[in-house]
């Protein structure tokens, strides 16, 4: 049982560790491996594209998971206090966020953005009051963000409500008992508690947001992240620079995932849960 | 300020959100999939149902990704199901949390390098040297089914052992205790006791893995080499290349009507286990 384990967790582990090796190769071809060097990881680093399309993955998963930590808290929150049909809506909205396939959002989003700008363009150009100047919607780091926010914002109201409930509803009561105002009781009642929740929410929105290809495939216009440029690399052959841009988001990934895992497990046991 | 217009303004921002960027996008997809292509690809607006009609000249999508999605999550809880095993009953809740953090990991980093990964093993110079090496013959690997197959399983593999290791780890243990005072083997316990209650867990992890893998992309893409393409193949090539929406949208909503019938078919599945418990998440 044990071997077989080690096993399973020797394929989830090989192909990481063999991108990492062959982003230390010193040859040129990215399949034979010639001795070792970091020469590759300095050439990708200073590659022009890649450092736009690093900033430009940056932007978009630090605006748009900032986005959905804020606005999927306060729609968390909220929820505490709806019943019926409201809640029965919200609950299916985010049901379908997390189901669709990002495909299928992606092309969705695409389409549909595409059509209300071309309707909403030559109407700014009409009631802009300087003419010609008027500025062109077009797809690009705004849709990036709400496309992306999409998503993530459904998964920091599922990852709070899960604080939420698992919250000690007494200290509230106390709290109120005590003649504390509503928001001096949300401060430091609430907030310390699903606070674990928020940070593991926009940590796996950041990173879902920064690995996303897919939907950004799409919505991104003349935009390039970095997994579209990763992706259209690949397909004109593989580099050890690809290597090694590949071996720096993984690690940056593993490391920003486990401190997720951290919080949320950390957070568990204080609620005195046991169950993962 | 009221409460009730507190918990509306506290609703709005993700509310506004989810209808501009979630409902407004479907529905015009399914609009669009009534219509018609321009001279210029785009859309124009009709009411024919001929992009339907039309389905079955991709229908090799359709087949290719109705027998691997299959294939790919059967294969997936073979694998995931001893471990997540392994996991809930025979480790130390030391290890047990650490080891778990280690599967999950996985599907949360970026599934194009991790199947980019794959080329170098089943490319020219991986596997197939060392096969041939050994004498066995010379094997193409890459760009055949069984490359997309690999990747499938690696890429899906940890989504059906956490929900399946959730199930086993709520499970009473004192049944299985009284299950061998009652002279039971351990097999049979296994198969009267343990197999029977982890079954919400194992159709939760088919589901959620079925249904991602019916839009898959970018494994095909990159371990199919284009000879192995799914639905999401076809769609990224109707939108991005050939700039066909009406069709690409009728292709969209026939993808996502086989999933909700699939969801639909999973929601009965799982009301019969009384008590089975389906609210399993990702993290």
């Amino acid at each position: 049982m044990r071997i077989y384990a080690l096993a399973v967790y020797a394929f989830l582990y090989f192909p990481i560790g063999v991108i990492a090796l062959f982003s230390l190769n010193a040859g040129r071809h990215a399949s034979q491996f010639q001795g070792f060097s970091t020469q590759w990881y300095g050439k990708a680093l200073a590659n022009p594209f890649v450092m736009d399309a690093l900033k430009t993955s940056l932007t978009v998963a630090l605006v748009s998971a900032l986005l959905a930590s804020l606005f999927g808290t306060m729609a968390a929150l909220a929820l505490q206090s709806v019943k019926g049909r409201t809640r029965v809506f919200f609950d299916a909205l985010i049901y379908i966020a997390v189901m669709v396939p990002g495909i299928v959002i992606g092309i969705a989003t695409l389409i549909a953005l595409v059509t209300v700008f071309n309707w909403l363009n030559p109407i700014l150009e009409i009631i802009w009051p300087i003419a010609d100047q008027a500025p062109k919607l077009s797809m690009g780091f705004g849709s990036l963000i709400a496309a992306h926010g999409l998503f993530t914002m459904a998964l920091v109201v599922i990852i709070v409500r899960a604080r939420i409930a698992g919250m000690d509803r007494s200290l509230i009561e106390a709290s109120a008992d005590l003649y504390a105002t509503p928001f001096g009781t949300f401060r430091q009642v609430t907030l310390p508690q699903i606070f674990p929740g928020i940070l593991a929410g926009f940590l796996l929105s950041f990173t879902f947001s920064f690995d996303d290809f897919i939907i950004a495939f799409f919505v991104a216009g003349s935009e390039t992240t970095l997994p579209i440029y990763v992706f259209s690399s690949i397909r004109r052959g593989v580099t050890p620079e690809i290597n090694a841009i590949g071996t720096m988001v993984l690690g940056a990934s593993l490391a920003i995932l486990i401190l997720a895992q951290t919080i949320l497990q950390r957070g568990r046991k204080q609620a005195g849960g046991s169950a993962p | 300020m009221q409460p009730r217009v507190k918990t509306w303004l506290f609703l709005m921002p993700a509310g506004l959100w989810f209808l501009t960027m979630l409902v407004l996008p479907l529905v015009v997809v399914f609009i669009f999939s009534f219509g018609e292509r321009g001279a210029a690809g785009g859309y124009v607006p009709a009411f024919t149902l001929d992009q339907y009609a039309n389905l079955p000249a991709r229908w090799a999508a359709f087949r290719n990704t109705l027998t691997l999605a299959p294939i790919g999550t059967v294969v997936c809880l073979l694998i995931a199901y001893p471990l997540a095993y392994f996991l809930a009953l025979r480790t130390t809740p030391k290890w047990r949390t650490l080891l778990l953090i280690l599967v999950i990991v996985p599907f949360w980093t970026s599934i194009l390098i991790r199947s980019y990964a794959w080329i170098f093993i089943l490319g020219g110079r991986g596997l197939p040297t060392l096969i041939s090496a050994l004498g066995l013959g010379d094997v193409q690997l890459i760009n055949t089914p069984f490359a997309v197959l690999v990747g499938i399983v690696y890429g899906y593999l940890p989504l059906m052992v956490f929900p399946i290791f959730v199930s086993l780890e709520r499970l009473d243990k004192r049944l299985l205790e009284a299950s061998s005072d009652l002279g039971c083997p351990p097999w049979r316990s296994f198969l009267n006791v343990t197999l029977p209650l982890s079954m919400p867990g194992v159709a939760t992890g088919c589901m959620l893995v079925f249904i991602l893998l019916m839009g898959e992309f970018l494994i095909p893409a990159i371990l199919g080499g284009g000879k192995v393409f799914f639905v999401g193949n076809a769609l990224v090539d109707l939108f991005l290349q050939s700039r066909n929406w009406a069709y690409g949208s009728a292709v969209a909503v026939t993808l996502v009507a086989i999933m909700l019938v699939t969801v639909t078919a999973y929601m009965r599945f799982t009301r019969r286990w009384a008590g089975g418990r389906d609210d399993v998440s990702l993290m």
